[in-house]
């Protein structure tokens, strides 16, 4: 089986477990600890972070002004205007710098 | 219940999946995009429009697609995507444990089914109807399922046509739209207690942990130290009585848009 079929099928089976599982598990349990509560809130803070960290500073000056851009616009607008500006920044910014 | 309102028992199963398609609609023009974002980019990581329509259909979860989409690209094994898909889908087992009070009254087989389709939105559709003292329908379900599924499905596959015709993705800067992206679902996190510390933990452990043990270890170390400093410090964590599940479960806001 290739690479790309056990990370669909993988990904597809480990998915579907999250959305019936809270049911058939967490439903049997009426209290989460708090301290394991704080943790389970910081999970998708903690797991963007580093897709996004360490691939920023690796680009150059012409990404990170995009990057800045698409923050500032991301306070104001949804997140698909903010992909698009901050796209379209580092689009006319190499080709400025070429 | 004396906030039901009448009209409701009158709806044909097939009504009720009308109406449930009618509050799909916003929903997959808001994600759609990111379902064509999704098919063009997995064509420059090295998927093919099978595979990348595969994907949607059987995984059906945004966010975590592009994420396993930028780690295939990287050449990362493929148990550590799984698991990152793992990491990034946690959160529906919230929305699973609060939507299957609502639908107890379903048959197992109708559960089993309505849960593969459990995104953002249609629990936060859910939720918005059972706040109006409505009943969950399977078909109402089912209607909402249908268009948003179709729509992500099918809009991926349009993006994964459209992707094998772009050459040059750095002229595009597709190379840079995922860290935008992700940075985009990582402020939609912004308000919630404790934010800022985690990031900042997890940006600077995963930056060391790529510079010195490499990838694809900066993910799972980066993310294991944010939710550490959460579990230790978070005020959240601390001074209070466990909490009854269902009330901290509803202060959560559901993301939208990411799928």
């Amino acid at each position: 089986m290739s690479t790309a079929l056990i990370v669909i099928l993988g990904g597809a089976i480990v998915t579907y477990l999250t959305r019936i599982g809270g049911h058939l598990v967490l439903t049997r349990f009426e209290r989460v600890h708090p301290r394991v509560q704080a943790g389970l809130d910081a999970v998708p803070a903690a797991v963007l972070t580093t897709l996004v960290a360490p691939a920023v500073l690796e680009g150059g000056p012409n990404e990170w002004a995009a990057f800045v851009i698409a923050v500032l616009a991301g306070l104001r607008v949804s997140i698909i205007w903010m992909v698009v500006i901050g796209t379209l920044s580092l689009i006319v910014l190499r080709q400025l710098t070429g | 219940m004396a906030g039901k309102r009448l009209p409701d028992d009158s709806m044909t199963p097939r009504l009720l999946f009308l109406e449930g398609m009618r509050r799909g609609l916003p929903v997959i023009l808001t994600a759609g995009p990111f379902g064509a974002l999704f098919g063009a980019l997995s064509i420059d990581a090295g998927m093919n429009v099978t595979e990348t329509v595969l994907m949607s259909a059987t995984i059906f979860a945004g966010a975590s697609q592009l994420v396993g989409l930028n780690l295939f690209g990287q050449h990362i094994p493929a148990w550590i995507i799984v698991l990152s898909i793992f990491a990034v889908n946690f959160r529906h087992i919230l929305y699973s444990a609060s939507v299957g009070r609502h639908i107890r009254h379903w048959s197992w087989l109708r559960q089993a089914i309505g849960f593969f389709f459990l995104v953002d939105p249609s629990y936060a559709e859910t939720e918005r109807r059972v706040e109006q003292g409505e009943d969950i329908q399977f078909s109402w379900y089912m209607g909402l399922s249908f268009i948003v599924y179709v729509g992500w499905v099918g809009l991926t596959w349009l993006g994964a046509i459209l992707g094998n015709f772009l050459e040059d993705s750095h002229i595009w800067g597709i190379d840079f739209m995922l860290p935008i992206y992700f940075m985009g679902l990582l402020m939609g996190f912004r308000r919630r207690s404790f934010w800022l510390p985690v990031v900042v933990v997890s940006a600077a452990t995963s930056i060391l942990a790529s510079e010195t043990i490499g990838s694809p270890w900066h993910v799972s170390i980066g993310a294991a130290a944010g939710i550490l400093l959460a579990v230790l410090f978070s005020p959240s964590g601390k001074d209070k009585e466990p909490e009854d599940f269902e009330s901290a479960e509803g202060q959560r806001k559901p993301q939208t848009g990411g799928g």
